[in-house]
């Protein structure tokens, strides 16, 4: 690796580092804009204890999923984990310990801890369990609660395209909670569809500057499809 | 008789006014959307980043990068837009929608709403609701009166654990539309063909009902 160039030969390479215990953040909306591939390493590697911070866990065998067969998630923060029997299971059992978070003060938690805020305010959960033990304070008569960053030791994100520089840019709503994420984590690593040359994309259509991204790579994506819904075609 | 599935977002629907921002949860809301009046152009919100979406696609259209919040596949609207996770609660969060329509499993009379978990049973988690209920300033919420047990929804106090405090003023339910005031429950419509008695036996919270309750036409 010279210079700014962030991109690695391997998958092994990419997610290099990580060890059992560690925190990583991952992007994606239920399986739109998952980084799929860095998903398989990890589970390729066998990494356990693992605290996974992403809006879902995937389905039984695909997206995050795949982590739960070999007991690799200790604990996972997520606002939605229906239509995954395992997790389920693991849930209930007690063996996997979930802390279910809402969707927009999880993603303000990852922006918040890549923009180096340790916490914040938000009415968002007042009155509800998820207010239970977190400080609240009242502004301009209304009650919000005080809620805590995150950051990763990883951050896994998939974008669409890259430069060989690390910036980003996604594709429609598999962006989601990518842009967040890539912000958070202490090593950033991105899989893309394609890196083009430093100077290729437009610098004013960058969604993710390079300096969150240390490690890059191209790689090819099943992007499984959770509800297939379609009109028919002479329906306008 | 009680309102259909259909019946309710067509109810909803009328609610709906010019250039609104409008955000539709799973389920009935979604339907909202088959029964927009004409003449009026509504932006839809989908909290996974899209704000203008389209109707589903065609077969040809399918984009597994492209899906609304239900995690379906679906098209743009002419003049949409795309955002981050972040962006998307900002508008939220920040008021700048202009309706929300999600369901529930019970309101009660202080607004409380509980739609995200039974205890012991039901654990998926909240998604976006929290953040929908505590940002918006106008929100419907559309469920069925009472259990196929017949236990009413509409409760002096919400039993399961809350999605969000104090923050609901409008429910629609198959039999009624209310709203929700000063601790109370007010009738404001019944559903073609129900009695006022029947809503005032299934709503277990206080309800006031005024002297003529309209009946929704269709």
């Amino acid at each position: 690796m010279a210079g700014f160039n962030k991109v690695v030969s391997s998958y092994e390479e990419a997610m290099a580092g990580l060890t059992d215990n560690m925190t990583v953040i991952s992007g994606g909306f239920g399986l739109c804009g998952i980084p799929e591939n860095l998903i398989s390493e990890i589970k390729r590697k066998g990494t356990k204890g693992l605290t996974l911070v992403s809006n879902n866990c995937g389905v039984d065998d695909f997206g995050l999923g795949v982590l739960l067969p070999d007991r690799q998630i200790k604990k996972i923060v997520a606002s939605y984990v229906g239509e995954n029997a395992e997790f389920e299971r693991q849930m209930m059992s007690g063996e996997l310990d979930v802390e279910l978070t809402p969707q927009g003060t999880l993603a303000e938690k990852m922006r918040a801890g890549g923009a180096g805020i340790p916490a914040f305010y938000t009415a968002t959960g007042v009155g509800t369990p998820v207010a239970i033990g977190k400080d609240e304070r009242q502004f301009n008569g209304r009650d919000y609660i005080l809620e805590e960053a995150i950051t990763g030791d990883f951050a896994i994100v998939k974008a669409w395209k890259a430069d060989k520089y690390g910036n980003l840019v996604f594709r429609r709503t598999a962006r989601n909670f990518n842009p967040m994420a890539a912000t958070a984590g202490k090593i950033t690593v991105v899989e893309v569809e394609e890196i083009v040359e430093p100077g290729e994309l437009n610098p004013d259509e960058i969604h993710t500057p390079g300096i969150y991204v240390n490690r890059l790579i191209q790689g090819t994506f099943e992007k499984r499809i959770e509800q297939r819904t379609t009109r028919p075609t002479n329906n306008k | 008789m009680a309102l259909s599935r259909d019946q309710i977002a067509q109810r909803v629907a009328r609610e709906l006014q010019d250039g609104f921002y409008v955000n539709l949860g799973i389920g009935i809301p979604t339907l909202v959307a088959n029964f927009v009046p004409g003449g009026i152009e509504v932006m839809l919100q989908s909290e996974n980043g899209l704000l203008g979406m389209g109707q589903f696609p065609t077969e040809a259209e399918i984009d597994a990068d492209l899906i609304n919040a239900g995690k379906q596949t679906v098209t743009m609207a002419i003049g949409a837009s795309i955002f981050d996770s972040a962006e998307s609660f900002a508008m939220i969060r920040g008021g700048h929608v202009d309706l929300t329509v999600l369901g529930a499993f019970e309101v009660d009379v202080n607004g409380n709403i509980a739609s995200y978990m039974i205890p012991g049973k039901l654990i998926k988690g909240m998604g976006g609701a929290m953040d929908l209920v505590a940002g918006a300033d106008n929100i419907i919420v559309t469920m069925t009166h009472a259990s196929k047990h017949g236990d009413s929804k509409l409760l002096s106090n919400c039993s399961l654990p809350l999605t969000g405090k104090g923050c609901i003023k409008k429910v629609l339910t198959d039999l009624a539309f209310i709203e929700i005031k000063e601790g109370k429950f007010h009738l404001l419509e019944r559903a073609p063909g129900v009695s006022v008695d029947e809503i005032v036996k299934l709503t277990e919270g206080e309800l006031v009902v005024p002297t003529n309750v309209p009946e929704m036409q269709f």
